[in-house]
């Protein structure tokens, strides 16, 4: 095993990957009864790994105009080998990467693992769940068919209403005044390029600051006296149980409810009935119908777009509006703020499906 | 000579009535202090076309409305030397009308397109001849319109806008008694309702079905003659008609003075037809001309046979695809496909009616080649379906192993530390 040893100098006197080595080594993570929630992170990055290999399998056949993209996502269902797999995984699992993440997102919230000094993580990892929420929005476009060119035209009319720069931002993401092929080649875009290419960054930057200030434990045990697990290999092995039961519910969802492609999107017939944008958008939706036309003489449409703003902002900034250090027993006003919002969205959620 | 002058008198009395605008009127005022019937023209003028458009009540009974305001006398107004003409007799009721109707220079100035021969024909119609021959009993201008309160044929609740046009004819047509004396049938509207026609147009209201004017004409009505009926259904079913005539039928019916469509369809009762119509059994039409063992019967049989298998064949083939895409498998190709079949299914039993079993039969192999492509992709999605559900069990058994295995590496690890 010489030679190995001699490889391995040669590539640490050019790279330095023992440093990685021993990062690997040394790090390890909490073990209390709020550990599952960990899990989370590794599976919403997990999935995020699955959308990557199953999208660049789908760029090979899939092609971007008005007048290819749903005859060539047919294509890919029908022609192409295994095709139907890779497009029902890719849209099962971002769909699966979004629960994920919301529940990584709220996991971390109830456990205020935001606390001083890990302010930028809580953000960085925000930024994230809005970059896969724009993922999923432009991702929805690109089959061409009907029910997601109504829905991408029902929800760019609502960036319409937002004031002073609401028709400058429908005309940035259609390409236009109306949701055309310039709409999909531009969503396209976003999807394959911008997106990507930002949440590299953005995840990057939050892995690495997850590994530098490692896991958080929770306020209400104490760090000192509890146990750690070695990442490599116990936590490594309970992600992979994770993953690999990841993989069997996709390969399930895939074979038995093969996501549907629908008719192609066809801009003069008529909107098909209960148009809904993808689940994570629903309870949007369902608020700005329900919300009256106008309440104190500002456009109700407005104050709605203008609640969710301030609900996103607020969500971004947790970590700089919640105090860091509470007295103990005291558990502030976030959980029960969270509590309300997984209760608002699960509710408007049902009464969308509903109807 | 003296009708002519009045004639003048009336169109320049419209004209100017017409570009003056609505004035103080004599008639309006009396006739709404009037009871019953005698108010009906103060009442329904307000509604009329002629009345929106700027006529008046002198545009058709002559008279000077603006006269007797102040003396309050109504002989002012109703002066025949003002040419006061009262109520016209029923002959003269067409010949009013077409002093502005049959003016191409005065209509223009209302509707540019409007027709201006409506007089002309209704001279050529049953009604108008029987009118000008003095009969009171049948329908002139005022019948079908109105006399007051006339609306545009464009106004859905008018009596000859095209869903009321039916019940307009019925009123009299329907009337045993009043038919009685031209002893002609008076089933005409029941069946009329019954008929496919009559529930597309007035139950489903769609305007593109025809009634009683668009077979029979409207200001010349007259029932089509044997040897004009196919022409009057052709002028909607263009390719049946085209087909009847390259078929013997055309020559044999003319020979037997059959009327072409009616014979098999039935006139005011034409039902929506079916494949039943066809063949050789119960209710098929051909039996009743063509007897048992003659080759007109045995190409209905064929015929009837050759659309049946096609139907059949399309049905099996919907039916598969339909399991699959319930399945959620994308067989949305073979569906738009086998829309094609369909189109030749249509065809086909457009085809019948050329009735040479080998032309039909051309169209029904195409049908017949497209169900079974499209059934078959229908069974191919089925068996990718059936293959997809065996790999994700033998792949979900590989990986719960893998699991079970980590999970007893996990144990094994726990129990070392």
């Amino acid at each position: 095993m010489a030679w190995i040893s001699k490889w391995g100098d040669w590539l640490e006197e050019r790279l330095g990957w023992r440093a990685v080595q021993e990062l690997i080594e040394h790090k390890d993570v909490p073990q209390h009864r709020y550990s599952i929630w960990y899990y989370f992170g590794g599976m919403t990055l997990f999935l995020f790994a699955v959308q990557v290999c199953t999208g660049i399998m789908l760029l090979l056949y899939y092609r971007p105009s008005a007048e290819t993209a749903f005859e060539s996502v047919q294509f890919i269902m029908t022609e192409v080998q295994f095709g139907w797999l890779i497009r029902s995984i890719h849209s099962w699992s971002a769909n699966l990467m979004i629960a994920a993440a919301f529940v990584h997102m709220f996991s971390a919230m109830f456990l205020r693992s935001f606390r001083r000094p890990r302010e930028l993580t809580w953000v960085s990892g925000a930024v994230l769940l809005f970059l896969s929420l724009a993922f999923g929005f432009s991702g929805y476009l690109l089959p061409w068919n009907k029910l997601a060119f109504f829905a991408t035209k029902v929800g760019t009319d609502i960036a319409g209403v937002v004031p002073v720069v609401g028709s400058f931002m429908v005309r940035f993401l259609r390409g236009g005044d109306e949701v055309t092929g310039a709409t999909l080649t531009r969503f396209f875009g976003f999807h394959v390029a911008i997106l990507p290419a930002v949440t590299t960054v953005i995840l990057g930057a939050h892995l690495y600051l997850v590994q530098k200030h490692g896991m958080s434990t929770p306020p209400s045990v104490d760090a000192a006296r509890t146990p750690r697990m070695k990442f490599v290999p116990d936590f490594l092995l309970r992600d992979l149980v994770g993953w690999l039961a990841a993989i069997t519910l996709l390969a399930v969802l895939a074979a038995i409810f093969p996501w549907e492609l629908g008719e192609k999107a066809d801009a003069f017939a008529p909107a098909p009935a209960g148009i809904k944008p993808e689940w994570y958008f629903v309870f949007m939706f369902q608020t700005l119908k329900y919300i009256p036309s106008r309440i104190l003489g500002i456009d109700g449409e407005i104050l709605g777009i203008l609640f969710f703003g301030i609900l996103g902002l607020l969500l971004l900034i947790t970590p700089f509006v919640s105090p860091s250090e509470r007295p103990a027993g005291r558990r502030g006003l976030l959980p029960v703020v969270g509590i309300l919002v997984i209760v608002y969205i699960a509710i408007l959620s049902a009464m969308a499906y509903r109807t | 000579m003296w009708q002519h002058f009045l004639l003048l008198m009336l169109i320049g009395a419209a004209s100017q009535q017409a570009a003056a605008g609505p004035v103080e009127n004599t008639c309006l005022r009396c006739h709404q202090q009037l009871d019953d019937s005698a108010q009906s023209p103060a009442k329904l003028s307000r509604q009329d076309i002629h009345f929106q458009k700027g006529l008046s009540c002198q545009s058709c009974h002559g008279g000077d409305p603006t006269l007797g305001i102040e003396t309050g006398d109504q002989a002012d107004s109703m002066s025949p030397r003002k040419g006061f003409v009262g109520r016209p007799a029923r002959k003269q009721i067409a010949a009013l009308c077409a002093r502005c109707h049959s003016n191409p220079d005065f209509m223009r100035k209302y509707n540019p397109q409007a027709r201006v021969d409506q007089y002309s024909e209704y001279l050529t119609s049953v009604h108008g001849k029987r009118n000008q021959a003095g009969d009171a009993n049948v329908a002139t201008c005022v019948d079908c319109h109105g006399t007051h309160g006339i609306l545009a044929v464009s106004n859905p609740t008018s009596p000859v806008y095209a869903t009321n046009v039916a019940s307009t004819c019925g009123r009299c047509h329907a009337d045993a008694r009043r038919m009685a004396p031209y002893q002609i049938p008076t089933n005409q509207m029941e069946e009329y309702l019954k008929s496919v026609h009559g529930e597309t147009l007035v139950k489903n209201r769609d305007l593109s079905a025809p009634t009683c004017n668009d077979c029979h004409g409207n200001h010349g009505a007259t029932p089509p003659g044997v040897d004009s009926v196919a022409n009057v259904c052709g002028q909607c079913h263009a390719s049946q008609w085209d087909l009847f005539a390259q078929s013997p039928h055309k020559a044999a019916f003319a020979a037997q003075g059959l009327p072409a469509c009616v014979t098999c369809h039935e006139n005011h009762l034409i039902l929506r037809t079916s494949d039943s119509m066809l063949g050789t059994e119960e209710p098929a039409k051909c039996p009743l001309c063509h007897d048992t063992g003659s080759a007109g019967y045995a190409a209905a049989r064929q015929m009837k046979a050759g659309i049946l298998e096609l139907h059949e064949k399309l049905g099996a083939a919907q039916d598969v695809l339909d399991r699959a895409a319930r399945a959620g498998m994308e067989v949305s190709g073979p569906i738009y496909r086998l829309a094609e079949g369909r189109d030749r299914l249509v065809r086909a039993r457009v085809e019948v009616h050329r009735f040479n079993p080998a032309a039909l039969q051309k169209i029904v192999a195409e049908g017949d080649s497209i169900a079974a492509a499209s059934e078959q992709s229908g069974w191919k999605a089925l068996a990718d379906l059936a293959y997809r559900r065996k790999g994700m069990a033998v792949s979900a058994v590989i990986l719960l192993f893998m699991i079970g295995l980590l999970l007893l590496k996990i144990r094994q690890l726990n129990r070392a530390s």
